[in-house]
């Protein structure tokens, strides 16, 4: 289980677990983060902040807050 | 038993929207036929462009009650029906986590509308269906507006929108509002269902079986203590989502020894959260299964191939300054001539006529008008051009969806201040006027980094600050002007950016608030859209001038005429004597002091001042003169001048961005702050650059 801010553009992650203050959690289990969901990430140039894909949605994501969201890496579909 | 305050608000604050023009459909008898929508959606599903096709020109922009967040109101008609249609504040989802949300979900709750029409982006099906999930579970019945069909088939997606109305059990239109296609068809859903025309049998989502006992338990704790008009059920369920007002709320109602109970329940369910809306999305996943087909895994878009320019960190930045190029671009050519010509022609022409009209009255009147009213309110007015140009040029990349992108790509930057990247768009909107600049701060949710953009707006040199430089700096340095001007407005925004660390740090101790933020599909522009917010942004401009911006003009005007009616011996001056020592230490004697004190009315102001105590009457705020350039040469060192010119880019706001950023604060205390710390940093500026200039011997 990684955080999601470790993984590469192109690479997909399964959400595992959210960490941190309830208000994030609650606003990126409504955006859709939330266990089992595919994370598929378009952005990411190891500083700064990520752009990352869920549920059909380009979501701008903190490098702090991407770190909140692990994730299981999944093999990649190409 | 304790009382909840935040309840007996809540219902005031709903009543003064009854008040402020919503017909309540309660109180008018029923042959007249009137119903009251809410119209609930994410951002970004062209929300706003349903309201505006189905209302047109007429509605009603105001604010929430005590809240600085828009709420607009209009009204449309479907046969003998009037459509009262309420324009709910874009959420994600129903939880208390923004005051959006809360507004939202207390108006349905509170008010009851006979009907929620919920916008849904057919591009975004899953995650917009989050917010029907949540909708669901409020008393008023739901219709699902599937808008941006186009975009969804653009994008490699087929929604059937049967196939969902049949899974969802509720009425789902399908929709392009930009081309005005389906509106007609939601309005006849919502009359039609609002007088139980039209089948209605939702499949609501319930929560996990894993759950399902604790929330029955809550429930049962809860039973008799919830507020009027709070469903109990869904009292309980925000409890265990752990939502921070309900939870308040039912602190105050639940009697201690309950309140320990449910307490206890909720530490032992602290993570419910995340489940409770895993099991949304899995509720989801079942109603889209038949209705979705998605695209190829791998299909590049559209927007994917113009977001490897637009969000590069480097492509990105430049197509950014790109545009700012542009704006500045129109800015100086069409924007600042125009400007210039509503100073003189009409503002000047008013003034001369003013100057006829009134030459048997007393002088304290002529001047009342000319000085006070025209010279300070009506200055601020002819900014208006250069404005438009800002609100448009930002109008249309907002709603192309571009916007958010410029926000990601400055991210990086305003990192470094502890913002993020949607502190960016108001303060650049701070080039134009700050009164907007501030008014825009609305778009960032935390309070904190809100405050902190709003404390360093200000120092984003406005287009009046600009003109005073553009004016004086040749007066002081001749041919060096240009490189002059261009090197204070780098200094101003230097001074911002380490205000803006040293401000975060201290005020906030370095604390951060979350970045997550959508980048929406991009899309076309709709003029329509565009037209009326910038319709609705200049009317909010003009109603401040008119209204707040001229009675602080004619205050400042009546304190540099009173009591002798002479700005020499006024109250402003005696100011400015007082200040003397301080305006010593940059080599600036108290005229330069008093000409800083009056651009408070309006920035040009200081030039004005300069002319009236510098003895060269003809000098007026549009015009050149020769003479006052000699006057001033012959006065002050250019060290001096420089410093003048520093202290007059930082120093505090016109009044008009003060009377904003009271209203956006809701406090005397942090316009206090604001002005103090303005103070601090304008003349702690302005001294070191004199004294360091005297050091190196200019």
């Amino acid at each position: 289980m990684v955080p999601l801010s470790e993984l590469h553009v192109g690479e997909v992650g399964v959400v595992q677990v959210l960490s941190g203050g309830r208000g994030v959690v609650s606003r990126l289990a409504a955006l859709g983060f939330t266990p089992e969901a595919e994370v598929r990430v378009m952005q990411n140039f190891g500083r700064g902040p990520l752009i990352v894909s869920v549920r059909d949605t380009r979501i701008a994501l903190g490098r702090g807050e991407a770190g909140k969201i692990r994730v299981l890496k999944k093999e990649a579909v190409r | 038993m304790k009382k909840s305050p935040s309840f007996v608000s809540h219902r005031n604050r709903l009543e003064s929207v009854v008040e402020q023009g919503v017909p309540d459909n309660g109180d008018t008898p029923p042959s007249s036929k009137t119903i009251t929508v809410a119209l609930a959606g994410q951002p970004n599903v062209g929300k706003s462009t349903v309201f505006n096709v189905l209302t047109g020109l007429n509605q009603h922009v105001g604010n929430w009650p005590g809240k600085t967040i828009e709420q607009k109101v209009g009204t449309c008609h479907y046969e003998d029906t009037t459509v009262t249609i309420v324009d709910l504040p874009g959420t994600y989802s129903l939880s208390a986590n923004s005051p959006e949300e809360l507004i939202a979900r207390e108006y349905i709750i509170c008010e009851q509308p006979d009907v929620v029409a919920v916008i849904i982006n057919a591009a975004a099906l899953e995650r917009n269906l989050y917010l029907l999930a949540e909708l669901l579970a409020l008393p008023s019945p739901v219709v699902v507006g599937l808008n941006m069909v186009d975009v969804a088939n653009h994008e490699g997606m087929k929604v059937e929108p049967e196939v969902l109305q049949a899974a969802l059990g509720v009425p789902v239109v399908s929709m392009v509002a930009t081309r005005n296609e389906g509106v007609g068809d939601l309005v006849e859903a919502i009359v039609r269902l609002a007088v139980g025309d039209l089948p209605y049998e939702p499949k609501v989502p319930e929560i996990r079986p894993d759950h399902k006992d604790v929330l029955a338990e809550l429930r049962a704790l809860c039973d008799g203590h919830v507020p009027e008009p709070y469903p109990p059920e869904w009292v309980a369920l925000k409890l265990l989502e752990g939502d921070r007002e309900v939870t308040r709320t039912m602190e105050a109602h639940l009697p201690d020894a309950i309140w320990l109970k449910v307490h206890a329940v909720l530490r032992a369910h602290e993570d419910a959260v995340v489940d409770v809306a895993g099991g949304r999305y899995e509720w989801i996943g079942r109603m889209t299964r038949a209705a979705l087909v998605r695209p190829r895994v791998g299909q590049v878009t559209f927007t994917d191939r113009l977001d490897r320019v637009a969000t590069h960190p480097l492509w990105g930045l430049l197509l950014l300054a790109g545009m700012l190029g542009v704006v500045f671009g129109l800015t100086y050519t069409i924007g600042m001539p125009l400007q210039d010509w509503l100073d003189t022609a009409v503002i000047g022409g008013l003034a001369d006529l003013a100057g006829n009209l009134l030459s048997k009255a007393p002088v304290w009147l002529r001047s009342l008008v000319i000085d006070g009213v025209l010279g300070g309110a009506g200055m601020v007015v002819t900014f208006l051009p250069i404005l438009l140009i800002f609100f448009a040029v930002l109008g249309l990349l907002e709603d192309m969806g571009y916007m958010a992108r410029a926000a990601y790509v400055m991210d990086r930057f305003m990192h470094l201040m502890g913002l993020h990247g949607k502190s960016f768009m108001p303060l650049f909107l701070g080039f134009g006027c700050s009164v907007p600049a501030v008014v825009g701060t609305r778009i960032i949710e935390s309070r904190r980094a809100r405050l902190l953009t709003v404390l360093l707006a200000p120092l984003v040199p406005c287009s009046a600050r600009m003109a005073v430089l553009a004016l004086l700096a040749p007066a002081f340095f001749g041919p060096a002007a240009p490189l002059v001007s261009w090197g204070l407005i780098l200094l101003s925004l230097l001074v911002l950016a380490l205000s803006g660390v040293v401000l975060n740090r201290v005020l906030f101790r370095g604390r951060r608030a979350a970045f997550i933020m959508e980048l929406p599909l991009y899309h076309l522009p709709n003029w329509r859209t565009i037209g009326l917010l910038v319709w609705q942004r200049t009317v909010e401009f003009l109603k401040k001038a008119g209204t707040i911006i001229l009675a602080i003009s004619v205050l400042i005007w009546a304190f540099s005429r009173l009591p002798y009616g002479e700005v020499e011996t006024s109250l402003l001056a005696g100011l400015g004597r007082l200040l003397a020592p301080v305006g010593g230490l940059m080599g600036l004697d108290w005229r330069m002091m008093v000409a800083l004190l009056t651009s408070f009315v309006a920035k040009e102001n200081s030039v004005a001042t300069l002319g009236v105590l510098f003895g060269s009457a003809e000098f007026t705020v549009g015009g050149g003169s020769g003479q006052l350039t000699e006057l001033l040469r012959s006065t002050l060192t250019p060290a001096a001048g420089l410093a003048f010119l520093t202290v007059q880019m930082l120093f505090i706001p016109c009044a008009a961005t003060v009377a904003a950023i009271r209203q956006e604060t809701g406090s005397w205390k942090w316009v206090g702050l604001s002005m103090g710390f303005l103070l601090v940093v304008s003349f702690g500026t302005a001294i070191g650059i004199y004294q360091l200039a005297g050091l190196v011997g200019v």
